[in-house]
């Protein structure tokens, strides 16, 4: 046997679910005891949204329209965090699905954000071709949830 | 029937077009609904392929 320096997988699946908290710095003022609420806004095509985006509450330009509620919807984590080899991934488990809306400005971006955090705290932005909805829905499908192809991944 | 920014109609009082985009990043699909030129209609369905994925790394002393 040999010693190999890495990062453990089992690390990686921490991460998702707050296990390790190495600085006082910066921990959120709320229970982990029960998971937190996470949900998706989306965001028109002017926006900046990027690596850089820190906040649901720091981000701009977010959509409005005909039963659109700002902040977005809920999104469903009912499959817990999980590894495959090196690969952690977290996928959320039903579509995100915005239902009879009329989003007459063009929206391209989706952030992903902690709504239980004070903070709202960003997780991820998600973009794709720009869309308009008229009286209709909008959904974003989900991926396998691998290490292939699963949404949030840590390799 | 389908939802209507005039309420719901009956589909085949309405002309429905349909497309598809398909790159590296998602499959959507659309379909809009028109009623004499005027759009009453339109969903969008977006798969997404891509994730965002982060590398852990360890350094080396």
């Amino acid at each position: 046997m040999a010693n190999t320096q890495c990062m453990t997988n089992s690390f990686k699946v921490d991460l998702f679910n707050a296990v390790h908290a190495f600085n006082a710095t910066g921990i959120p003022a709320h229970t982990l005891a029960t998971a937190d609420v996470f949900k998706a806004a989306l965001y028109t095509a002017a926006s900046s949204l990027g690596t850089t985006t820190t906040s649901y509450t720091s981000a701009t330009t977010e959509v409005s329209g005909t039963n659109y509620v700002a902040g977005g919807v809920t999104v469903t984590f009912g499959t817990a965090p999980s590894n495959t080899t090196t690969t952690a991934f977290l996928t959320p488990s039903a579509s995100i699905t915005y239902t009879n809306v009329t989003l007459s400005t063009s929206f391209d971006a989706m952030l992903l954000y902690n709504n239980t955090n004070s903070g709202k705290n960003a997780v991820a932005v998600f973009t794709f071709t720009a869309q308009t909805v008229t009286a209709g829905t909008f959904s974003l499908t989900m991926p396998t949830n691998d290490a292939t192809t699963g949404l949030l991944r840590i390799a | 029937m389908i939802t209507t920014t005039k309420g719901d109609m009956d589909e085949s009082l309405l002309e429905k077009r349909e497309g598809t985009i398909d790159n590296d990043n998602e499959t959507t699909t659309w379909v809009e609904y028109w009623l004499e030129g005027e759009l009453v209609h339109r969903s969008a369905h977006v798969q997404l392929k891509r994730a965002v994925v982060s590398f852990g790394e360890t350094a080396e002393f």
